[in-house]
């Protein structure tokens, strides 16, 4: 194993975590770990940017990745403040519990 | 060279990731996640993103985990039964599928995408040269300096917002 890491050995595994994260949105109930696995997409995402930039010379990837982190800071403490205000309405965060909306 | 850090720290990466959505006790969910990002963190510096790899520490494995340890313990929200067996499988059948429709798409994307060749100015040599975090403090107050305002306004509104929500009624 010699030589540089190619930019689809980037790519690839960003798909992966980004996929990782699809199904935990899928397959989980837990409000809490759905937010988690979001925010493991968020990152996938931030590697591809990250990635892009350094194969293909520029820096507009890590400074979009900085903003990406800021509104993942932002929507964190809102998803958050969001799951305790329903679990003080409904004691529970599993999501088939909440159906407040449903006609 | 470069691949004896890229192998551990991708397998790190996924084993995480897929411990995350895996275990059953939200806390041990979250102490993954943290492994997650220390592994990212290892791969930004990998591509000579240091000013990234740092941030990702401190954001996200520091601020945001501990945000999400804090409501896990104060929320009590205890184990959820595995998905295998839950009630709605065909729903669960369903998701999985277009997951895996989505996992199509990503590899046919990746497999036909063709690198243009267009080289920025910000190359390997010079960003050392003159310093990762330099670059990325300079294009903030020049370039993307209307966006770098915006995002201040954007975690002012958050950190209200943030108040407001879990303020008890």
């Amino acid at each position: 194993m010699t030589g540089t890491v190619p930019l689809n050995a980037y790519l690839i595994l960003s798909a992966a975590l980004f996929a990782i994260g699809v199904i935990g949105v899928v397959i989980r109930r837990n409000a809490l770990i759905i937010f988690m696995a979001i925010e493991l997409m968020l990152n996938a995402v931030n590697l591809t940017f990250v990635a892009f930039s350094k194969f293909l010379g520029s820096m507009d990837g890590q400074i979009i990745v900085f903003f990406v982190m800021a509104v993942a800071a932002a929507e964190v403490a809102l998803g958050l403040a969001i799951i305790i205000a329903l679990y003080r309405n409904k004691e529970s965060v599993n999501v088939d519990d909440i159906n407040l909306l449903k006609g | 060279m470069e691949w004896l850090l890229f192998v551990p720290l991708a397998v790190l990466a996924l084993a995480t990731a897929a411990l995350v959505i895996l275990l059953r006790n939200p806390i041990y969910c979250a102490l993954a996640l943290v492994g997650t990002f220390f592994a990212l963190s290892g791969l930004y510096l990998l591509l000579q993103a240091e000013f990234v790899a740092v941030v990702q520490v401190i954001i996200y494995a520091g601020a945001i985990m501990v945000l999400f340890l804090f409501v896990i313990m104060l929320l009590d929200v205890g184990h959820e039964p595995p998905p295998w067996l839950r009630q709605d499988r065909p729903k669960l059948v369903l998701g999985l599928g277009l997951v895996a429709l989505l996992v199509l798409e990503l590899a046919v994307a990746i497999g036909s995408w063709i690198a243009p060749g267009i080289r920025g100015p910000y190359t390997s040599d010079y960003v050392n040269a003159v310093g990762n975090t330099q670059l990325i403090g300079r294009l903030l107050f020049t370039e993307f300096l209307i966006p770098f305002e915006i995002t201040s306004i954007i975690l002012l509104i958050a950190i209200v917002g943030a108040m407001v929500l879990a303020r008890r009624q």
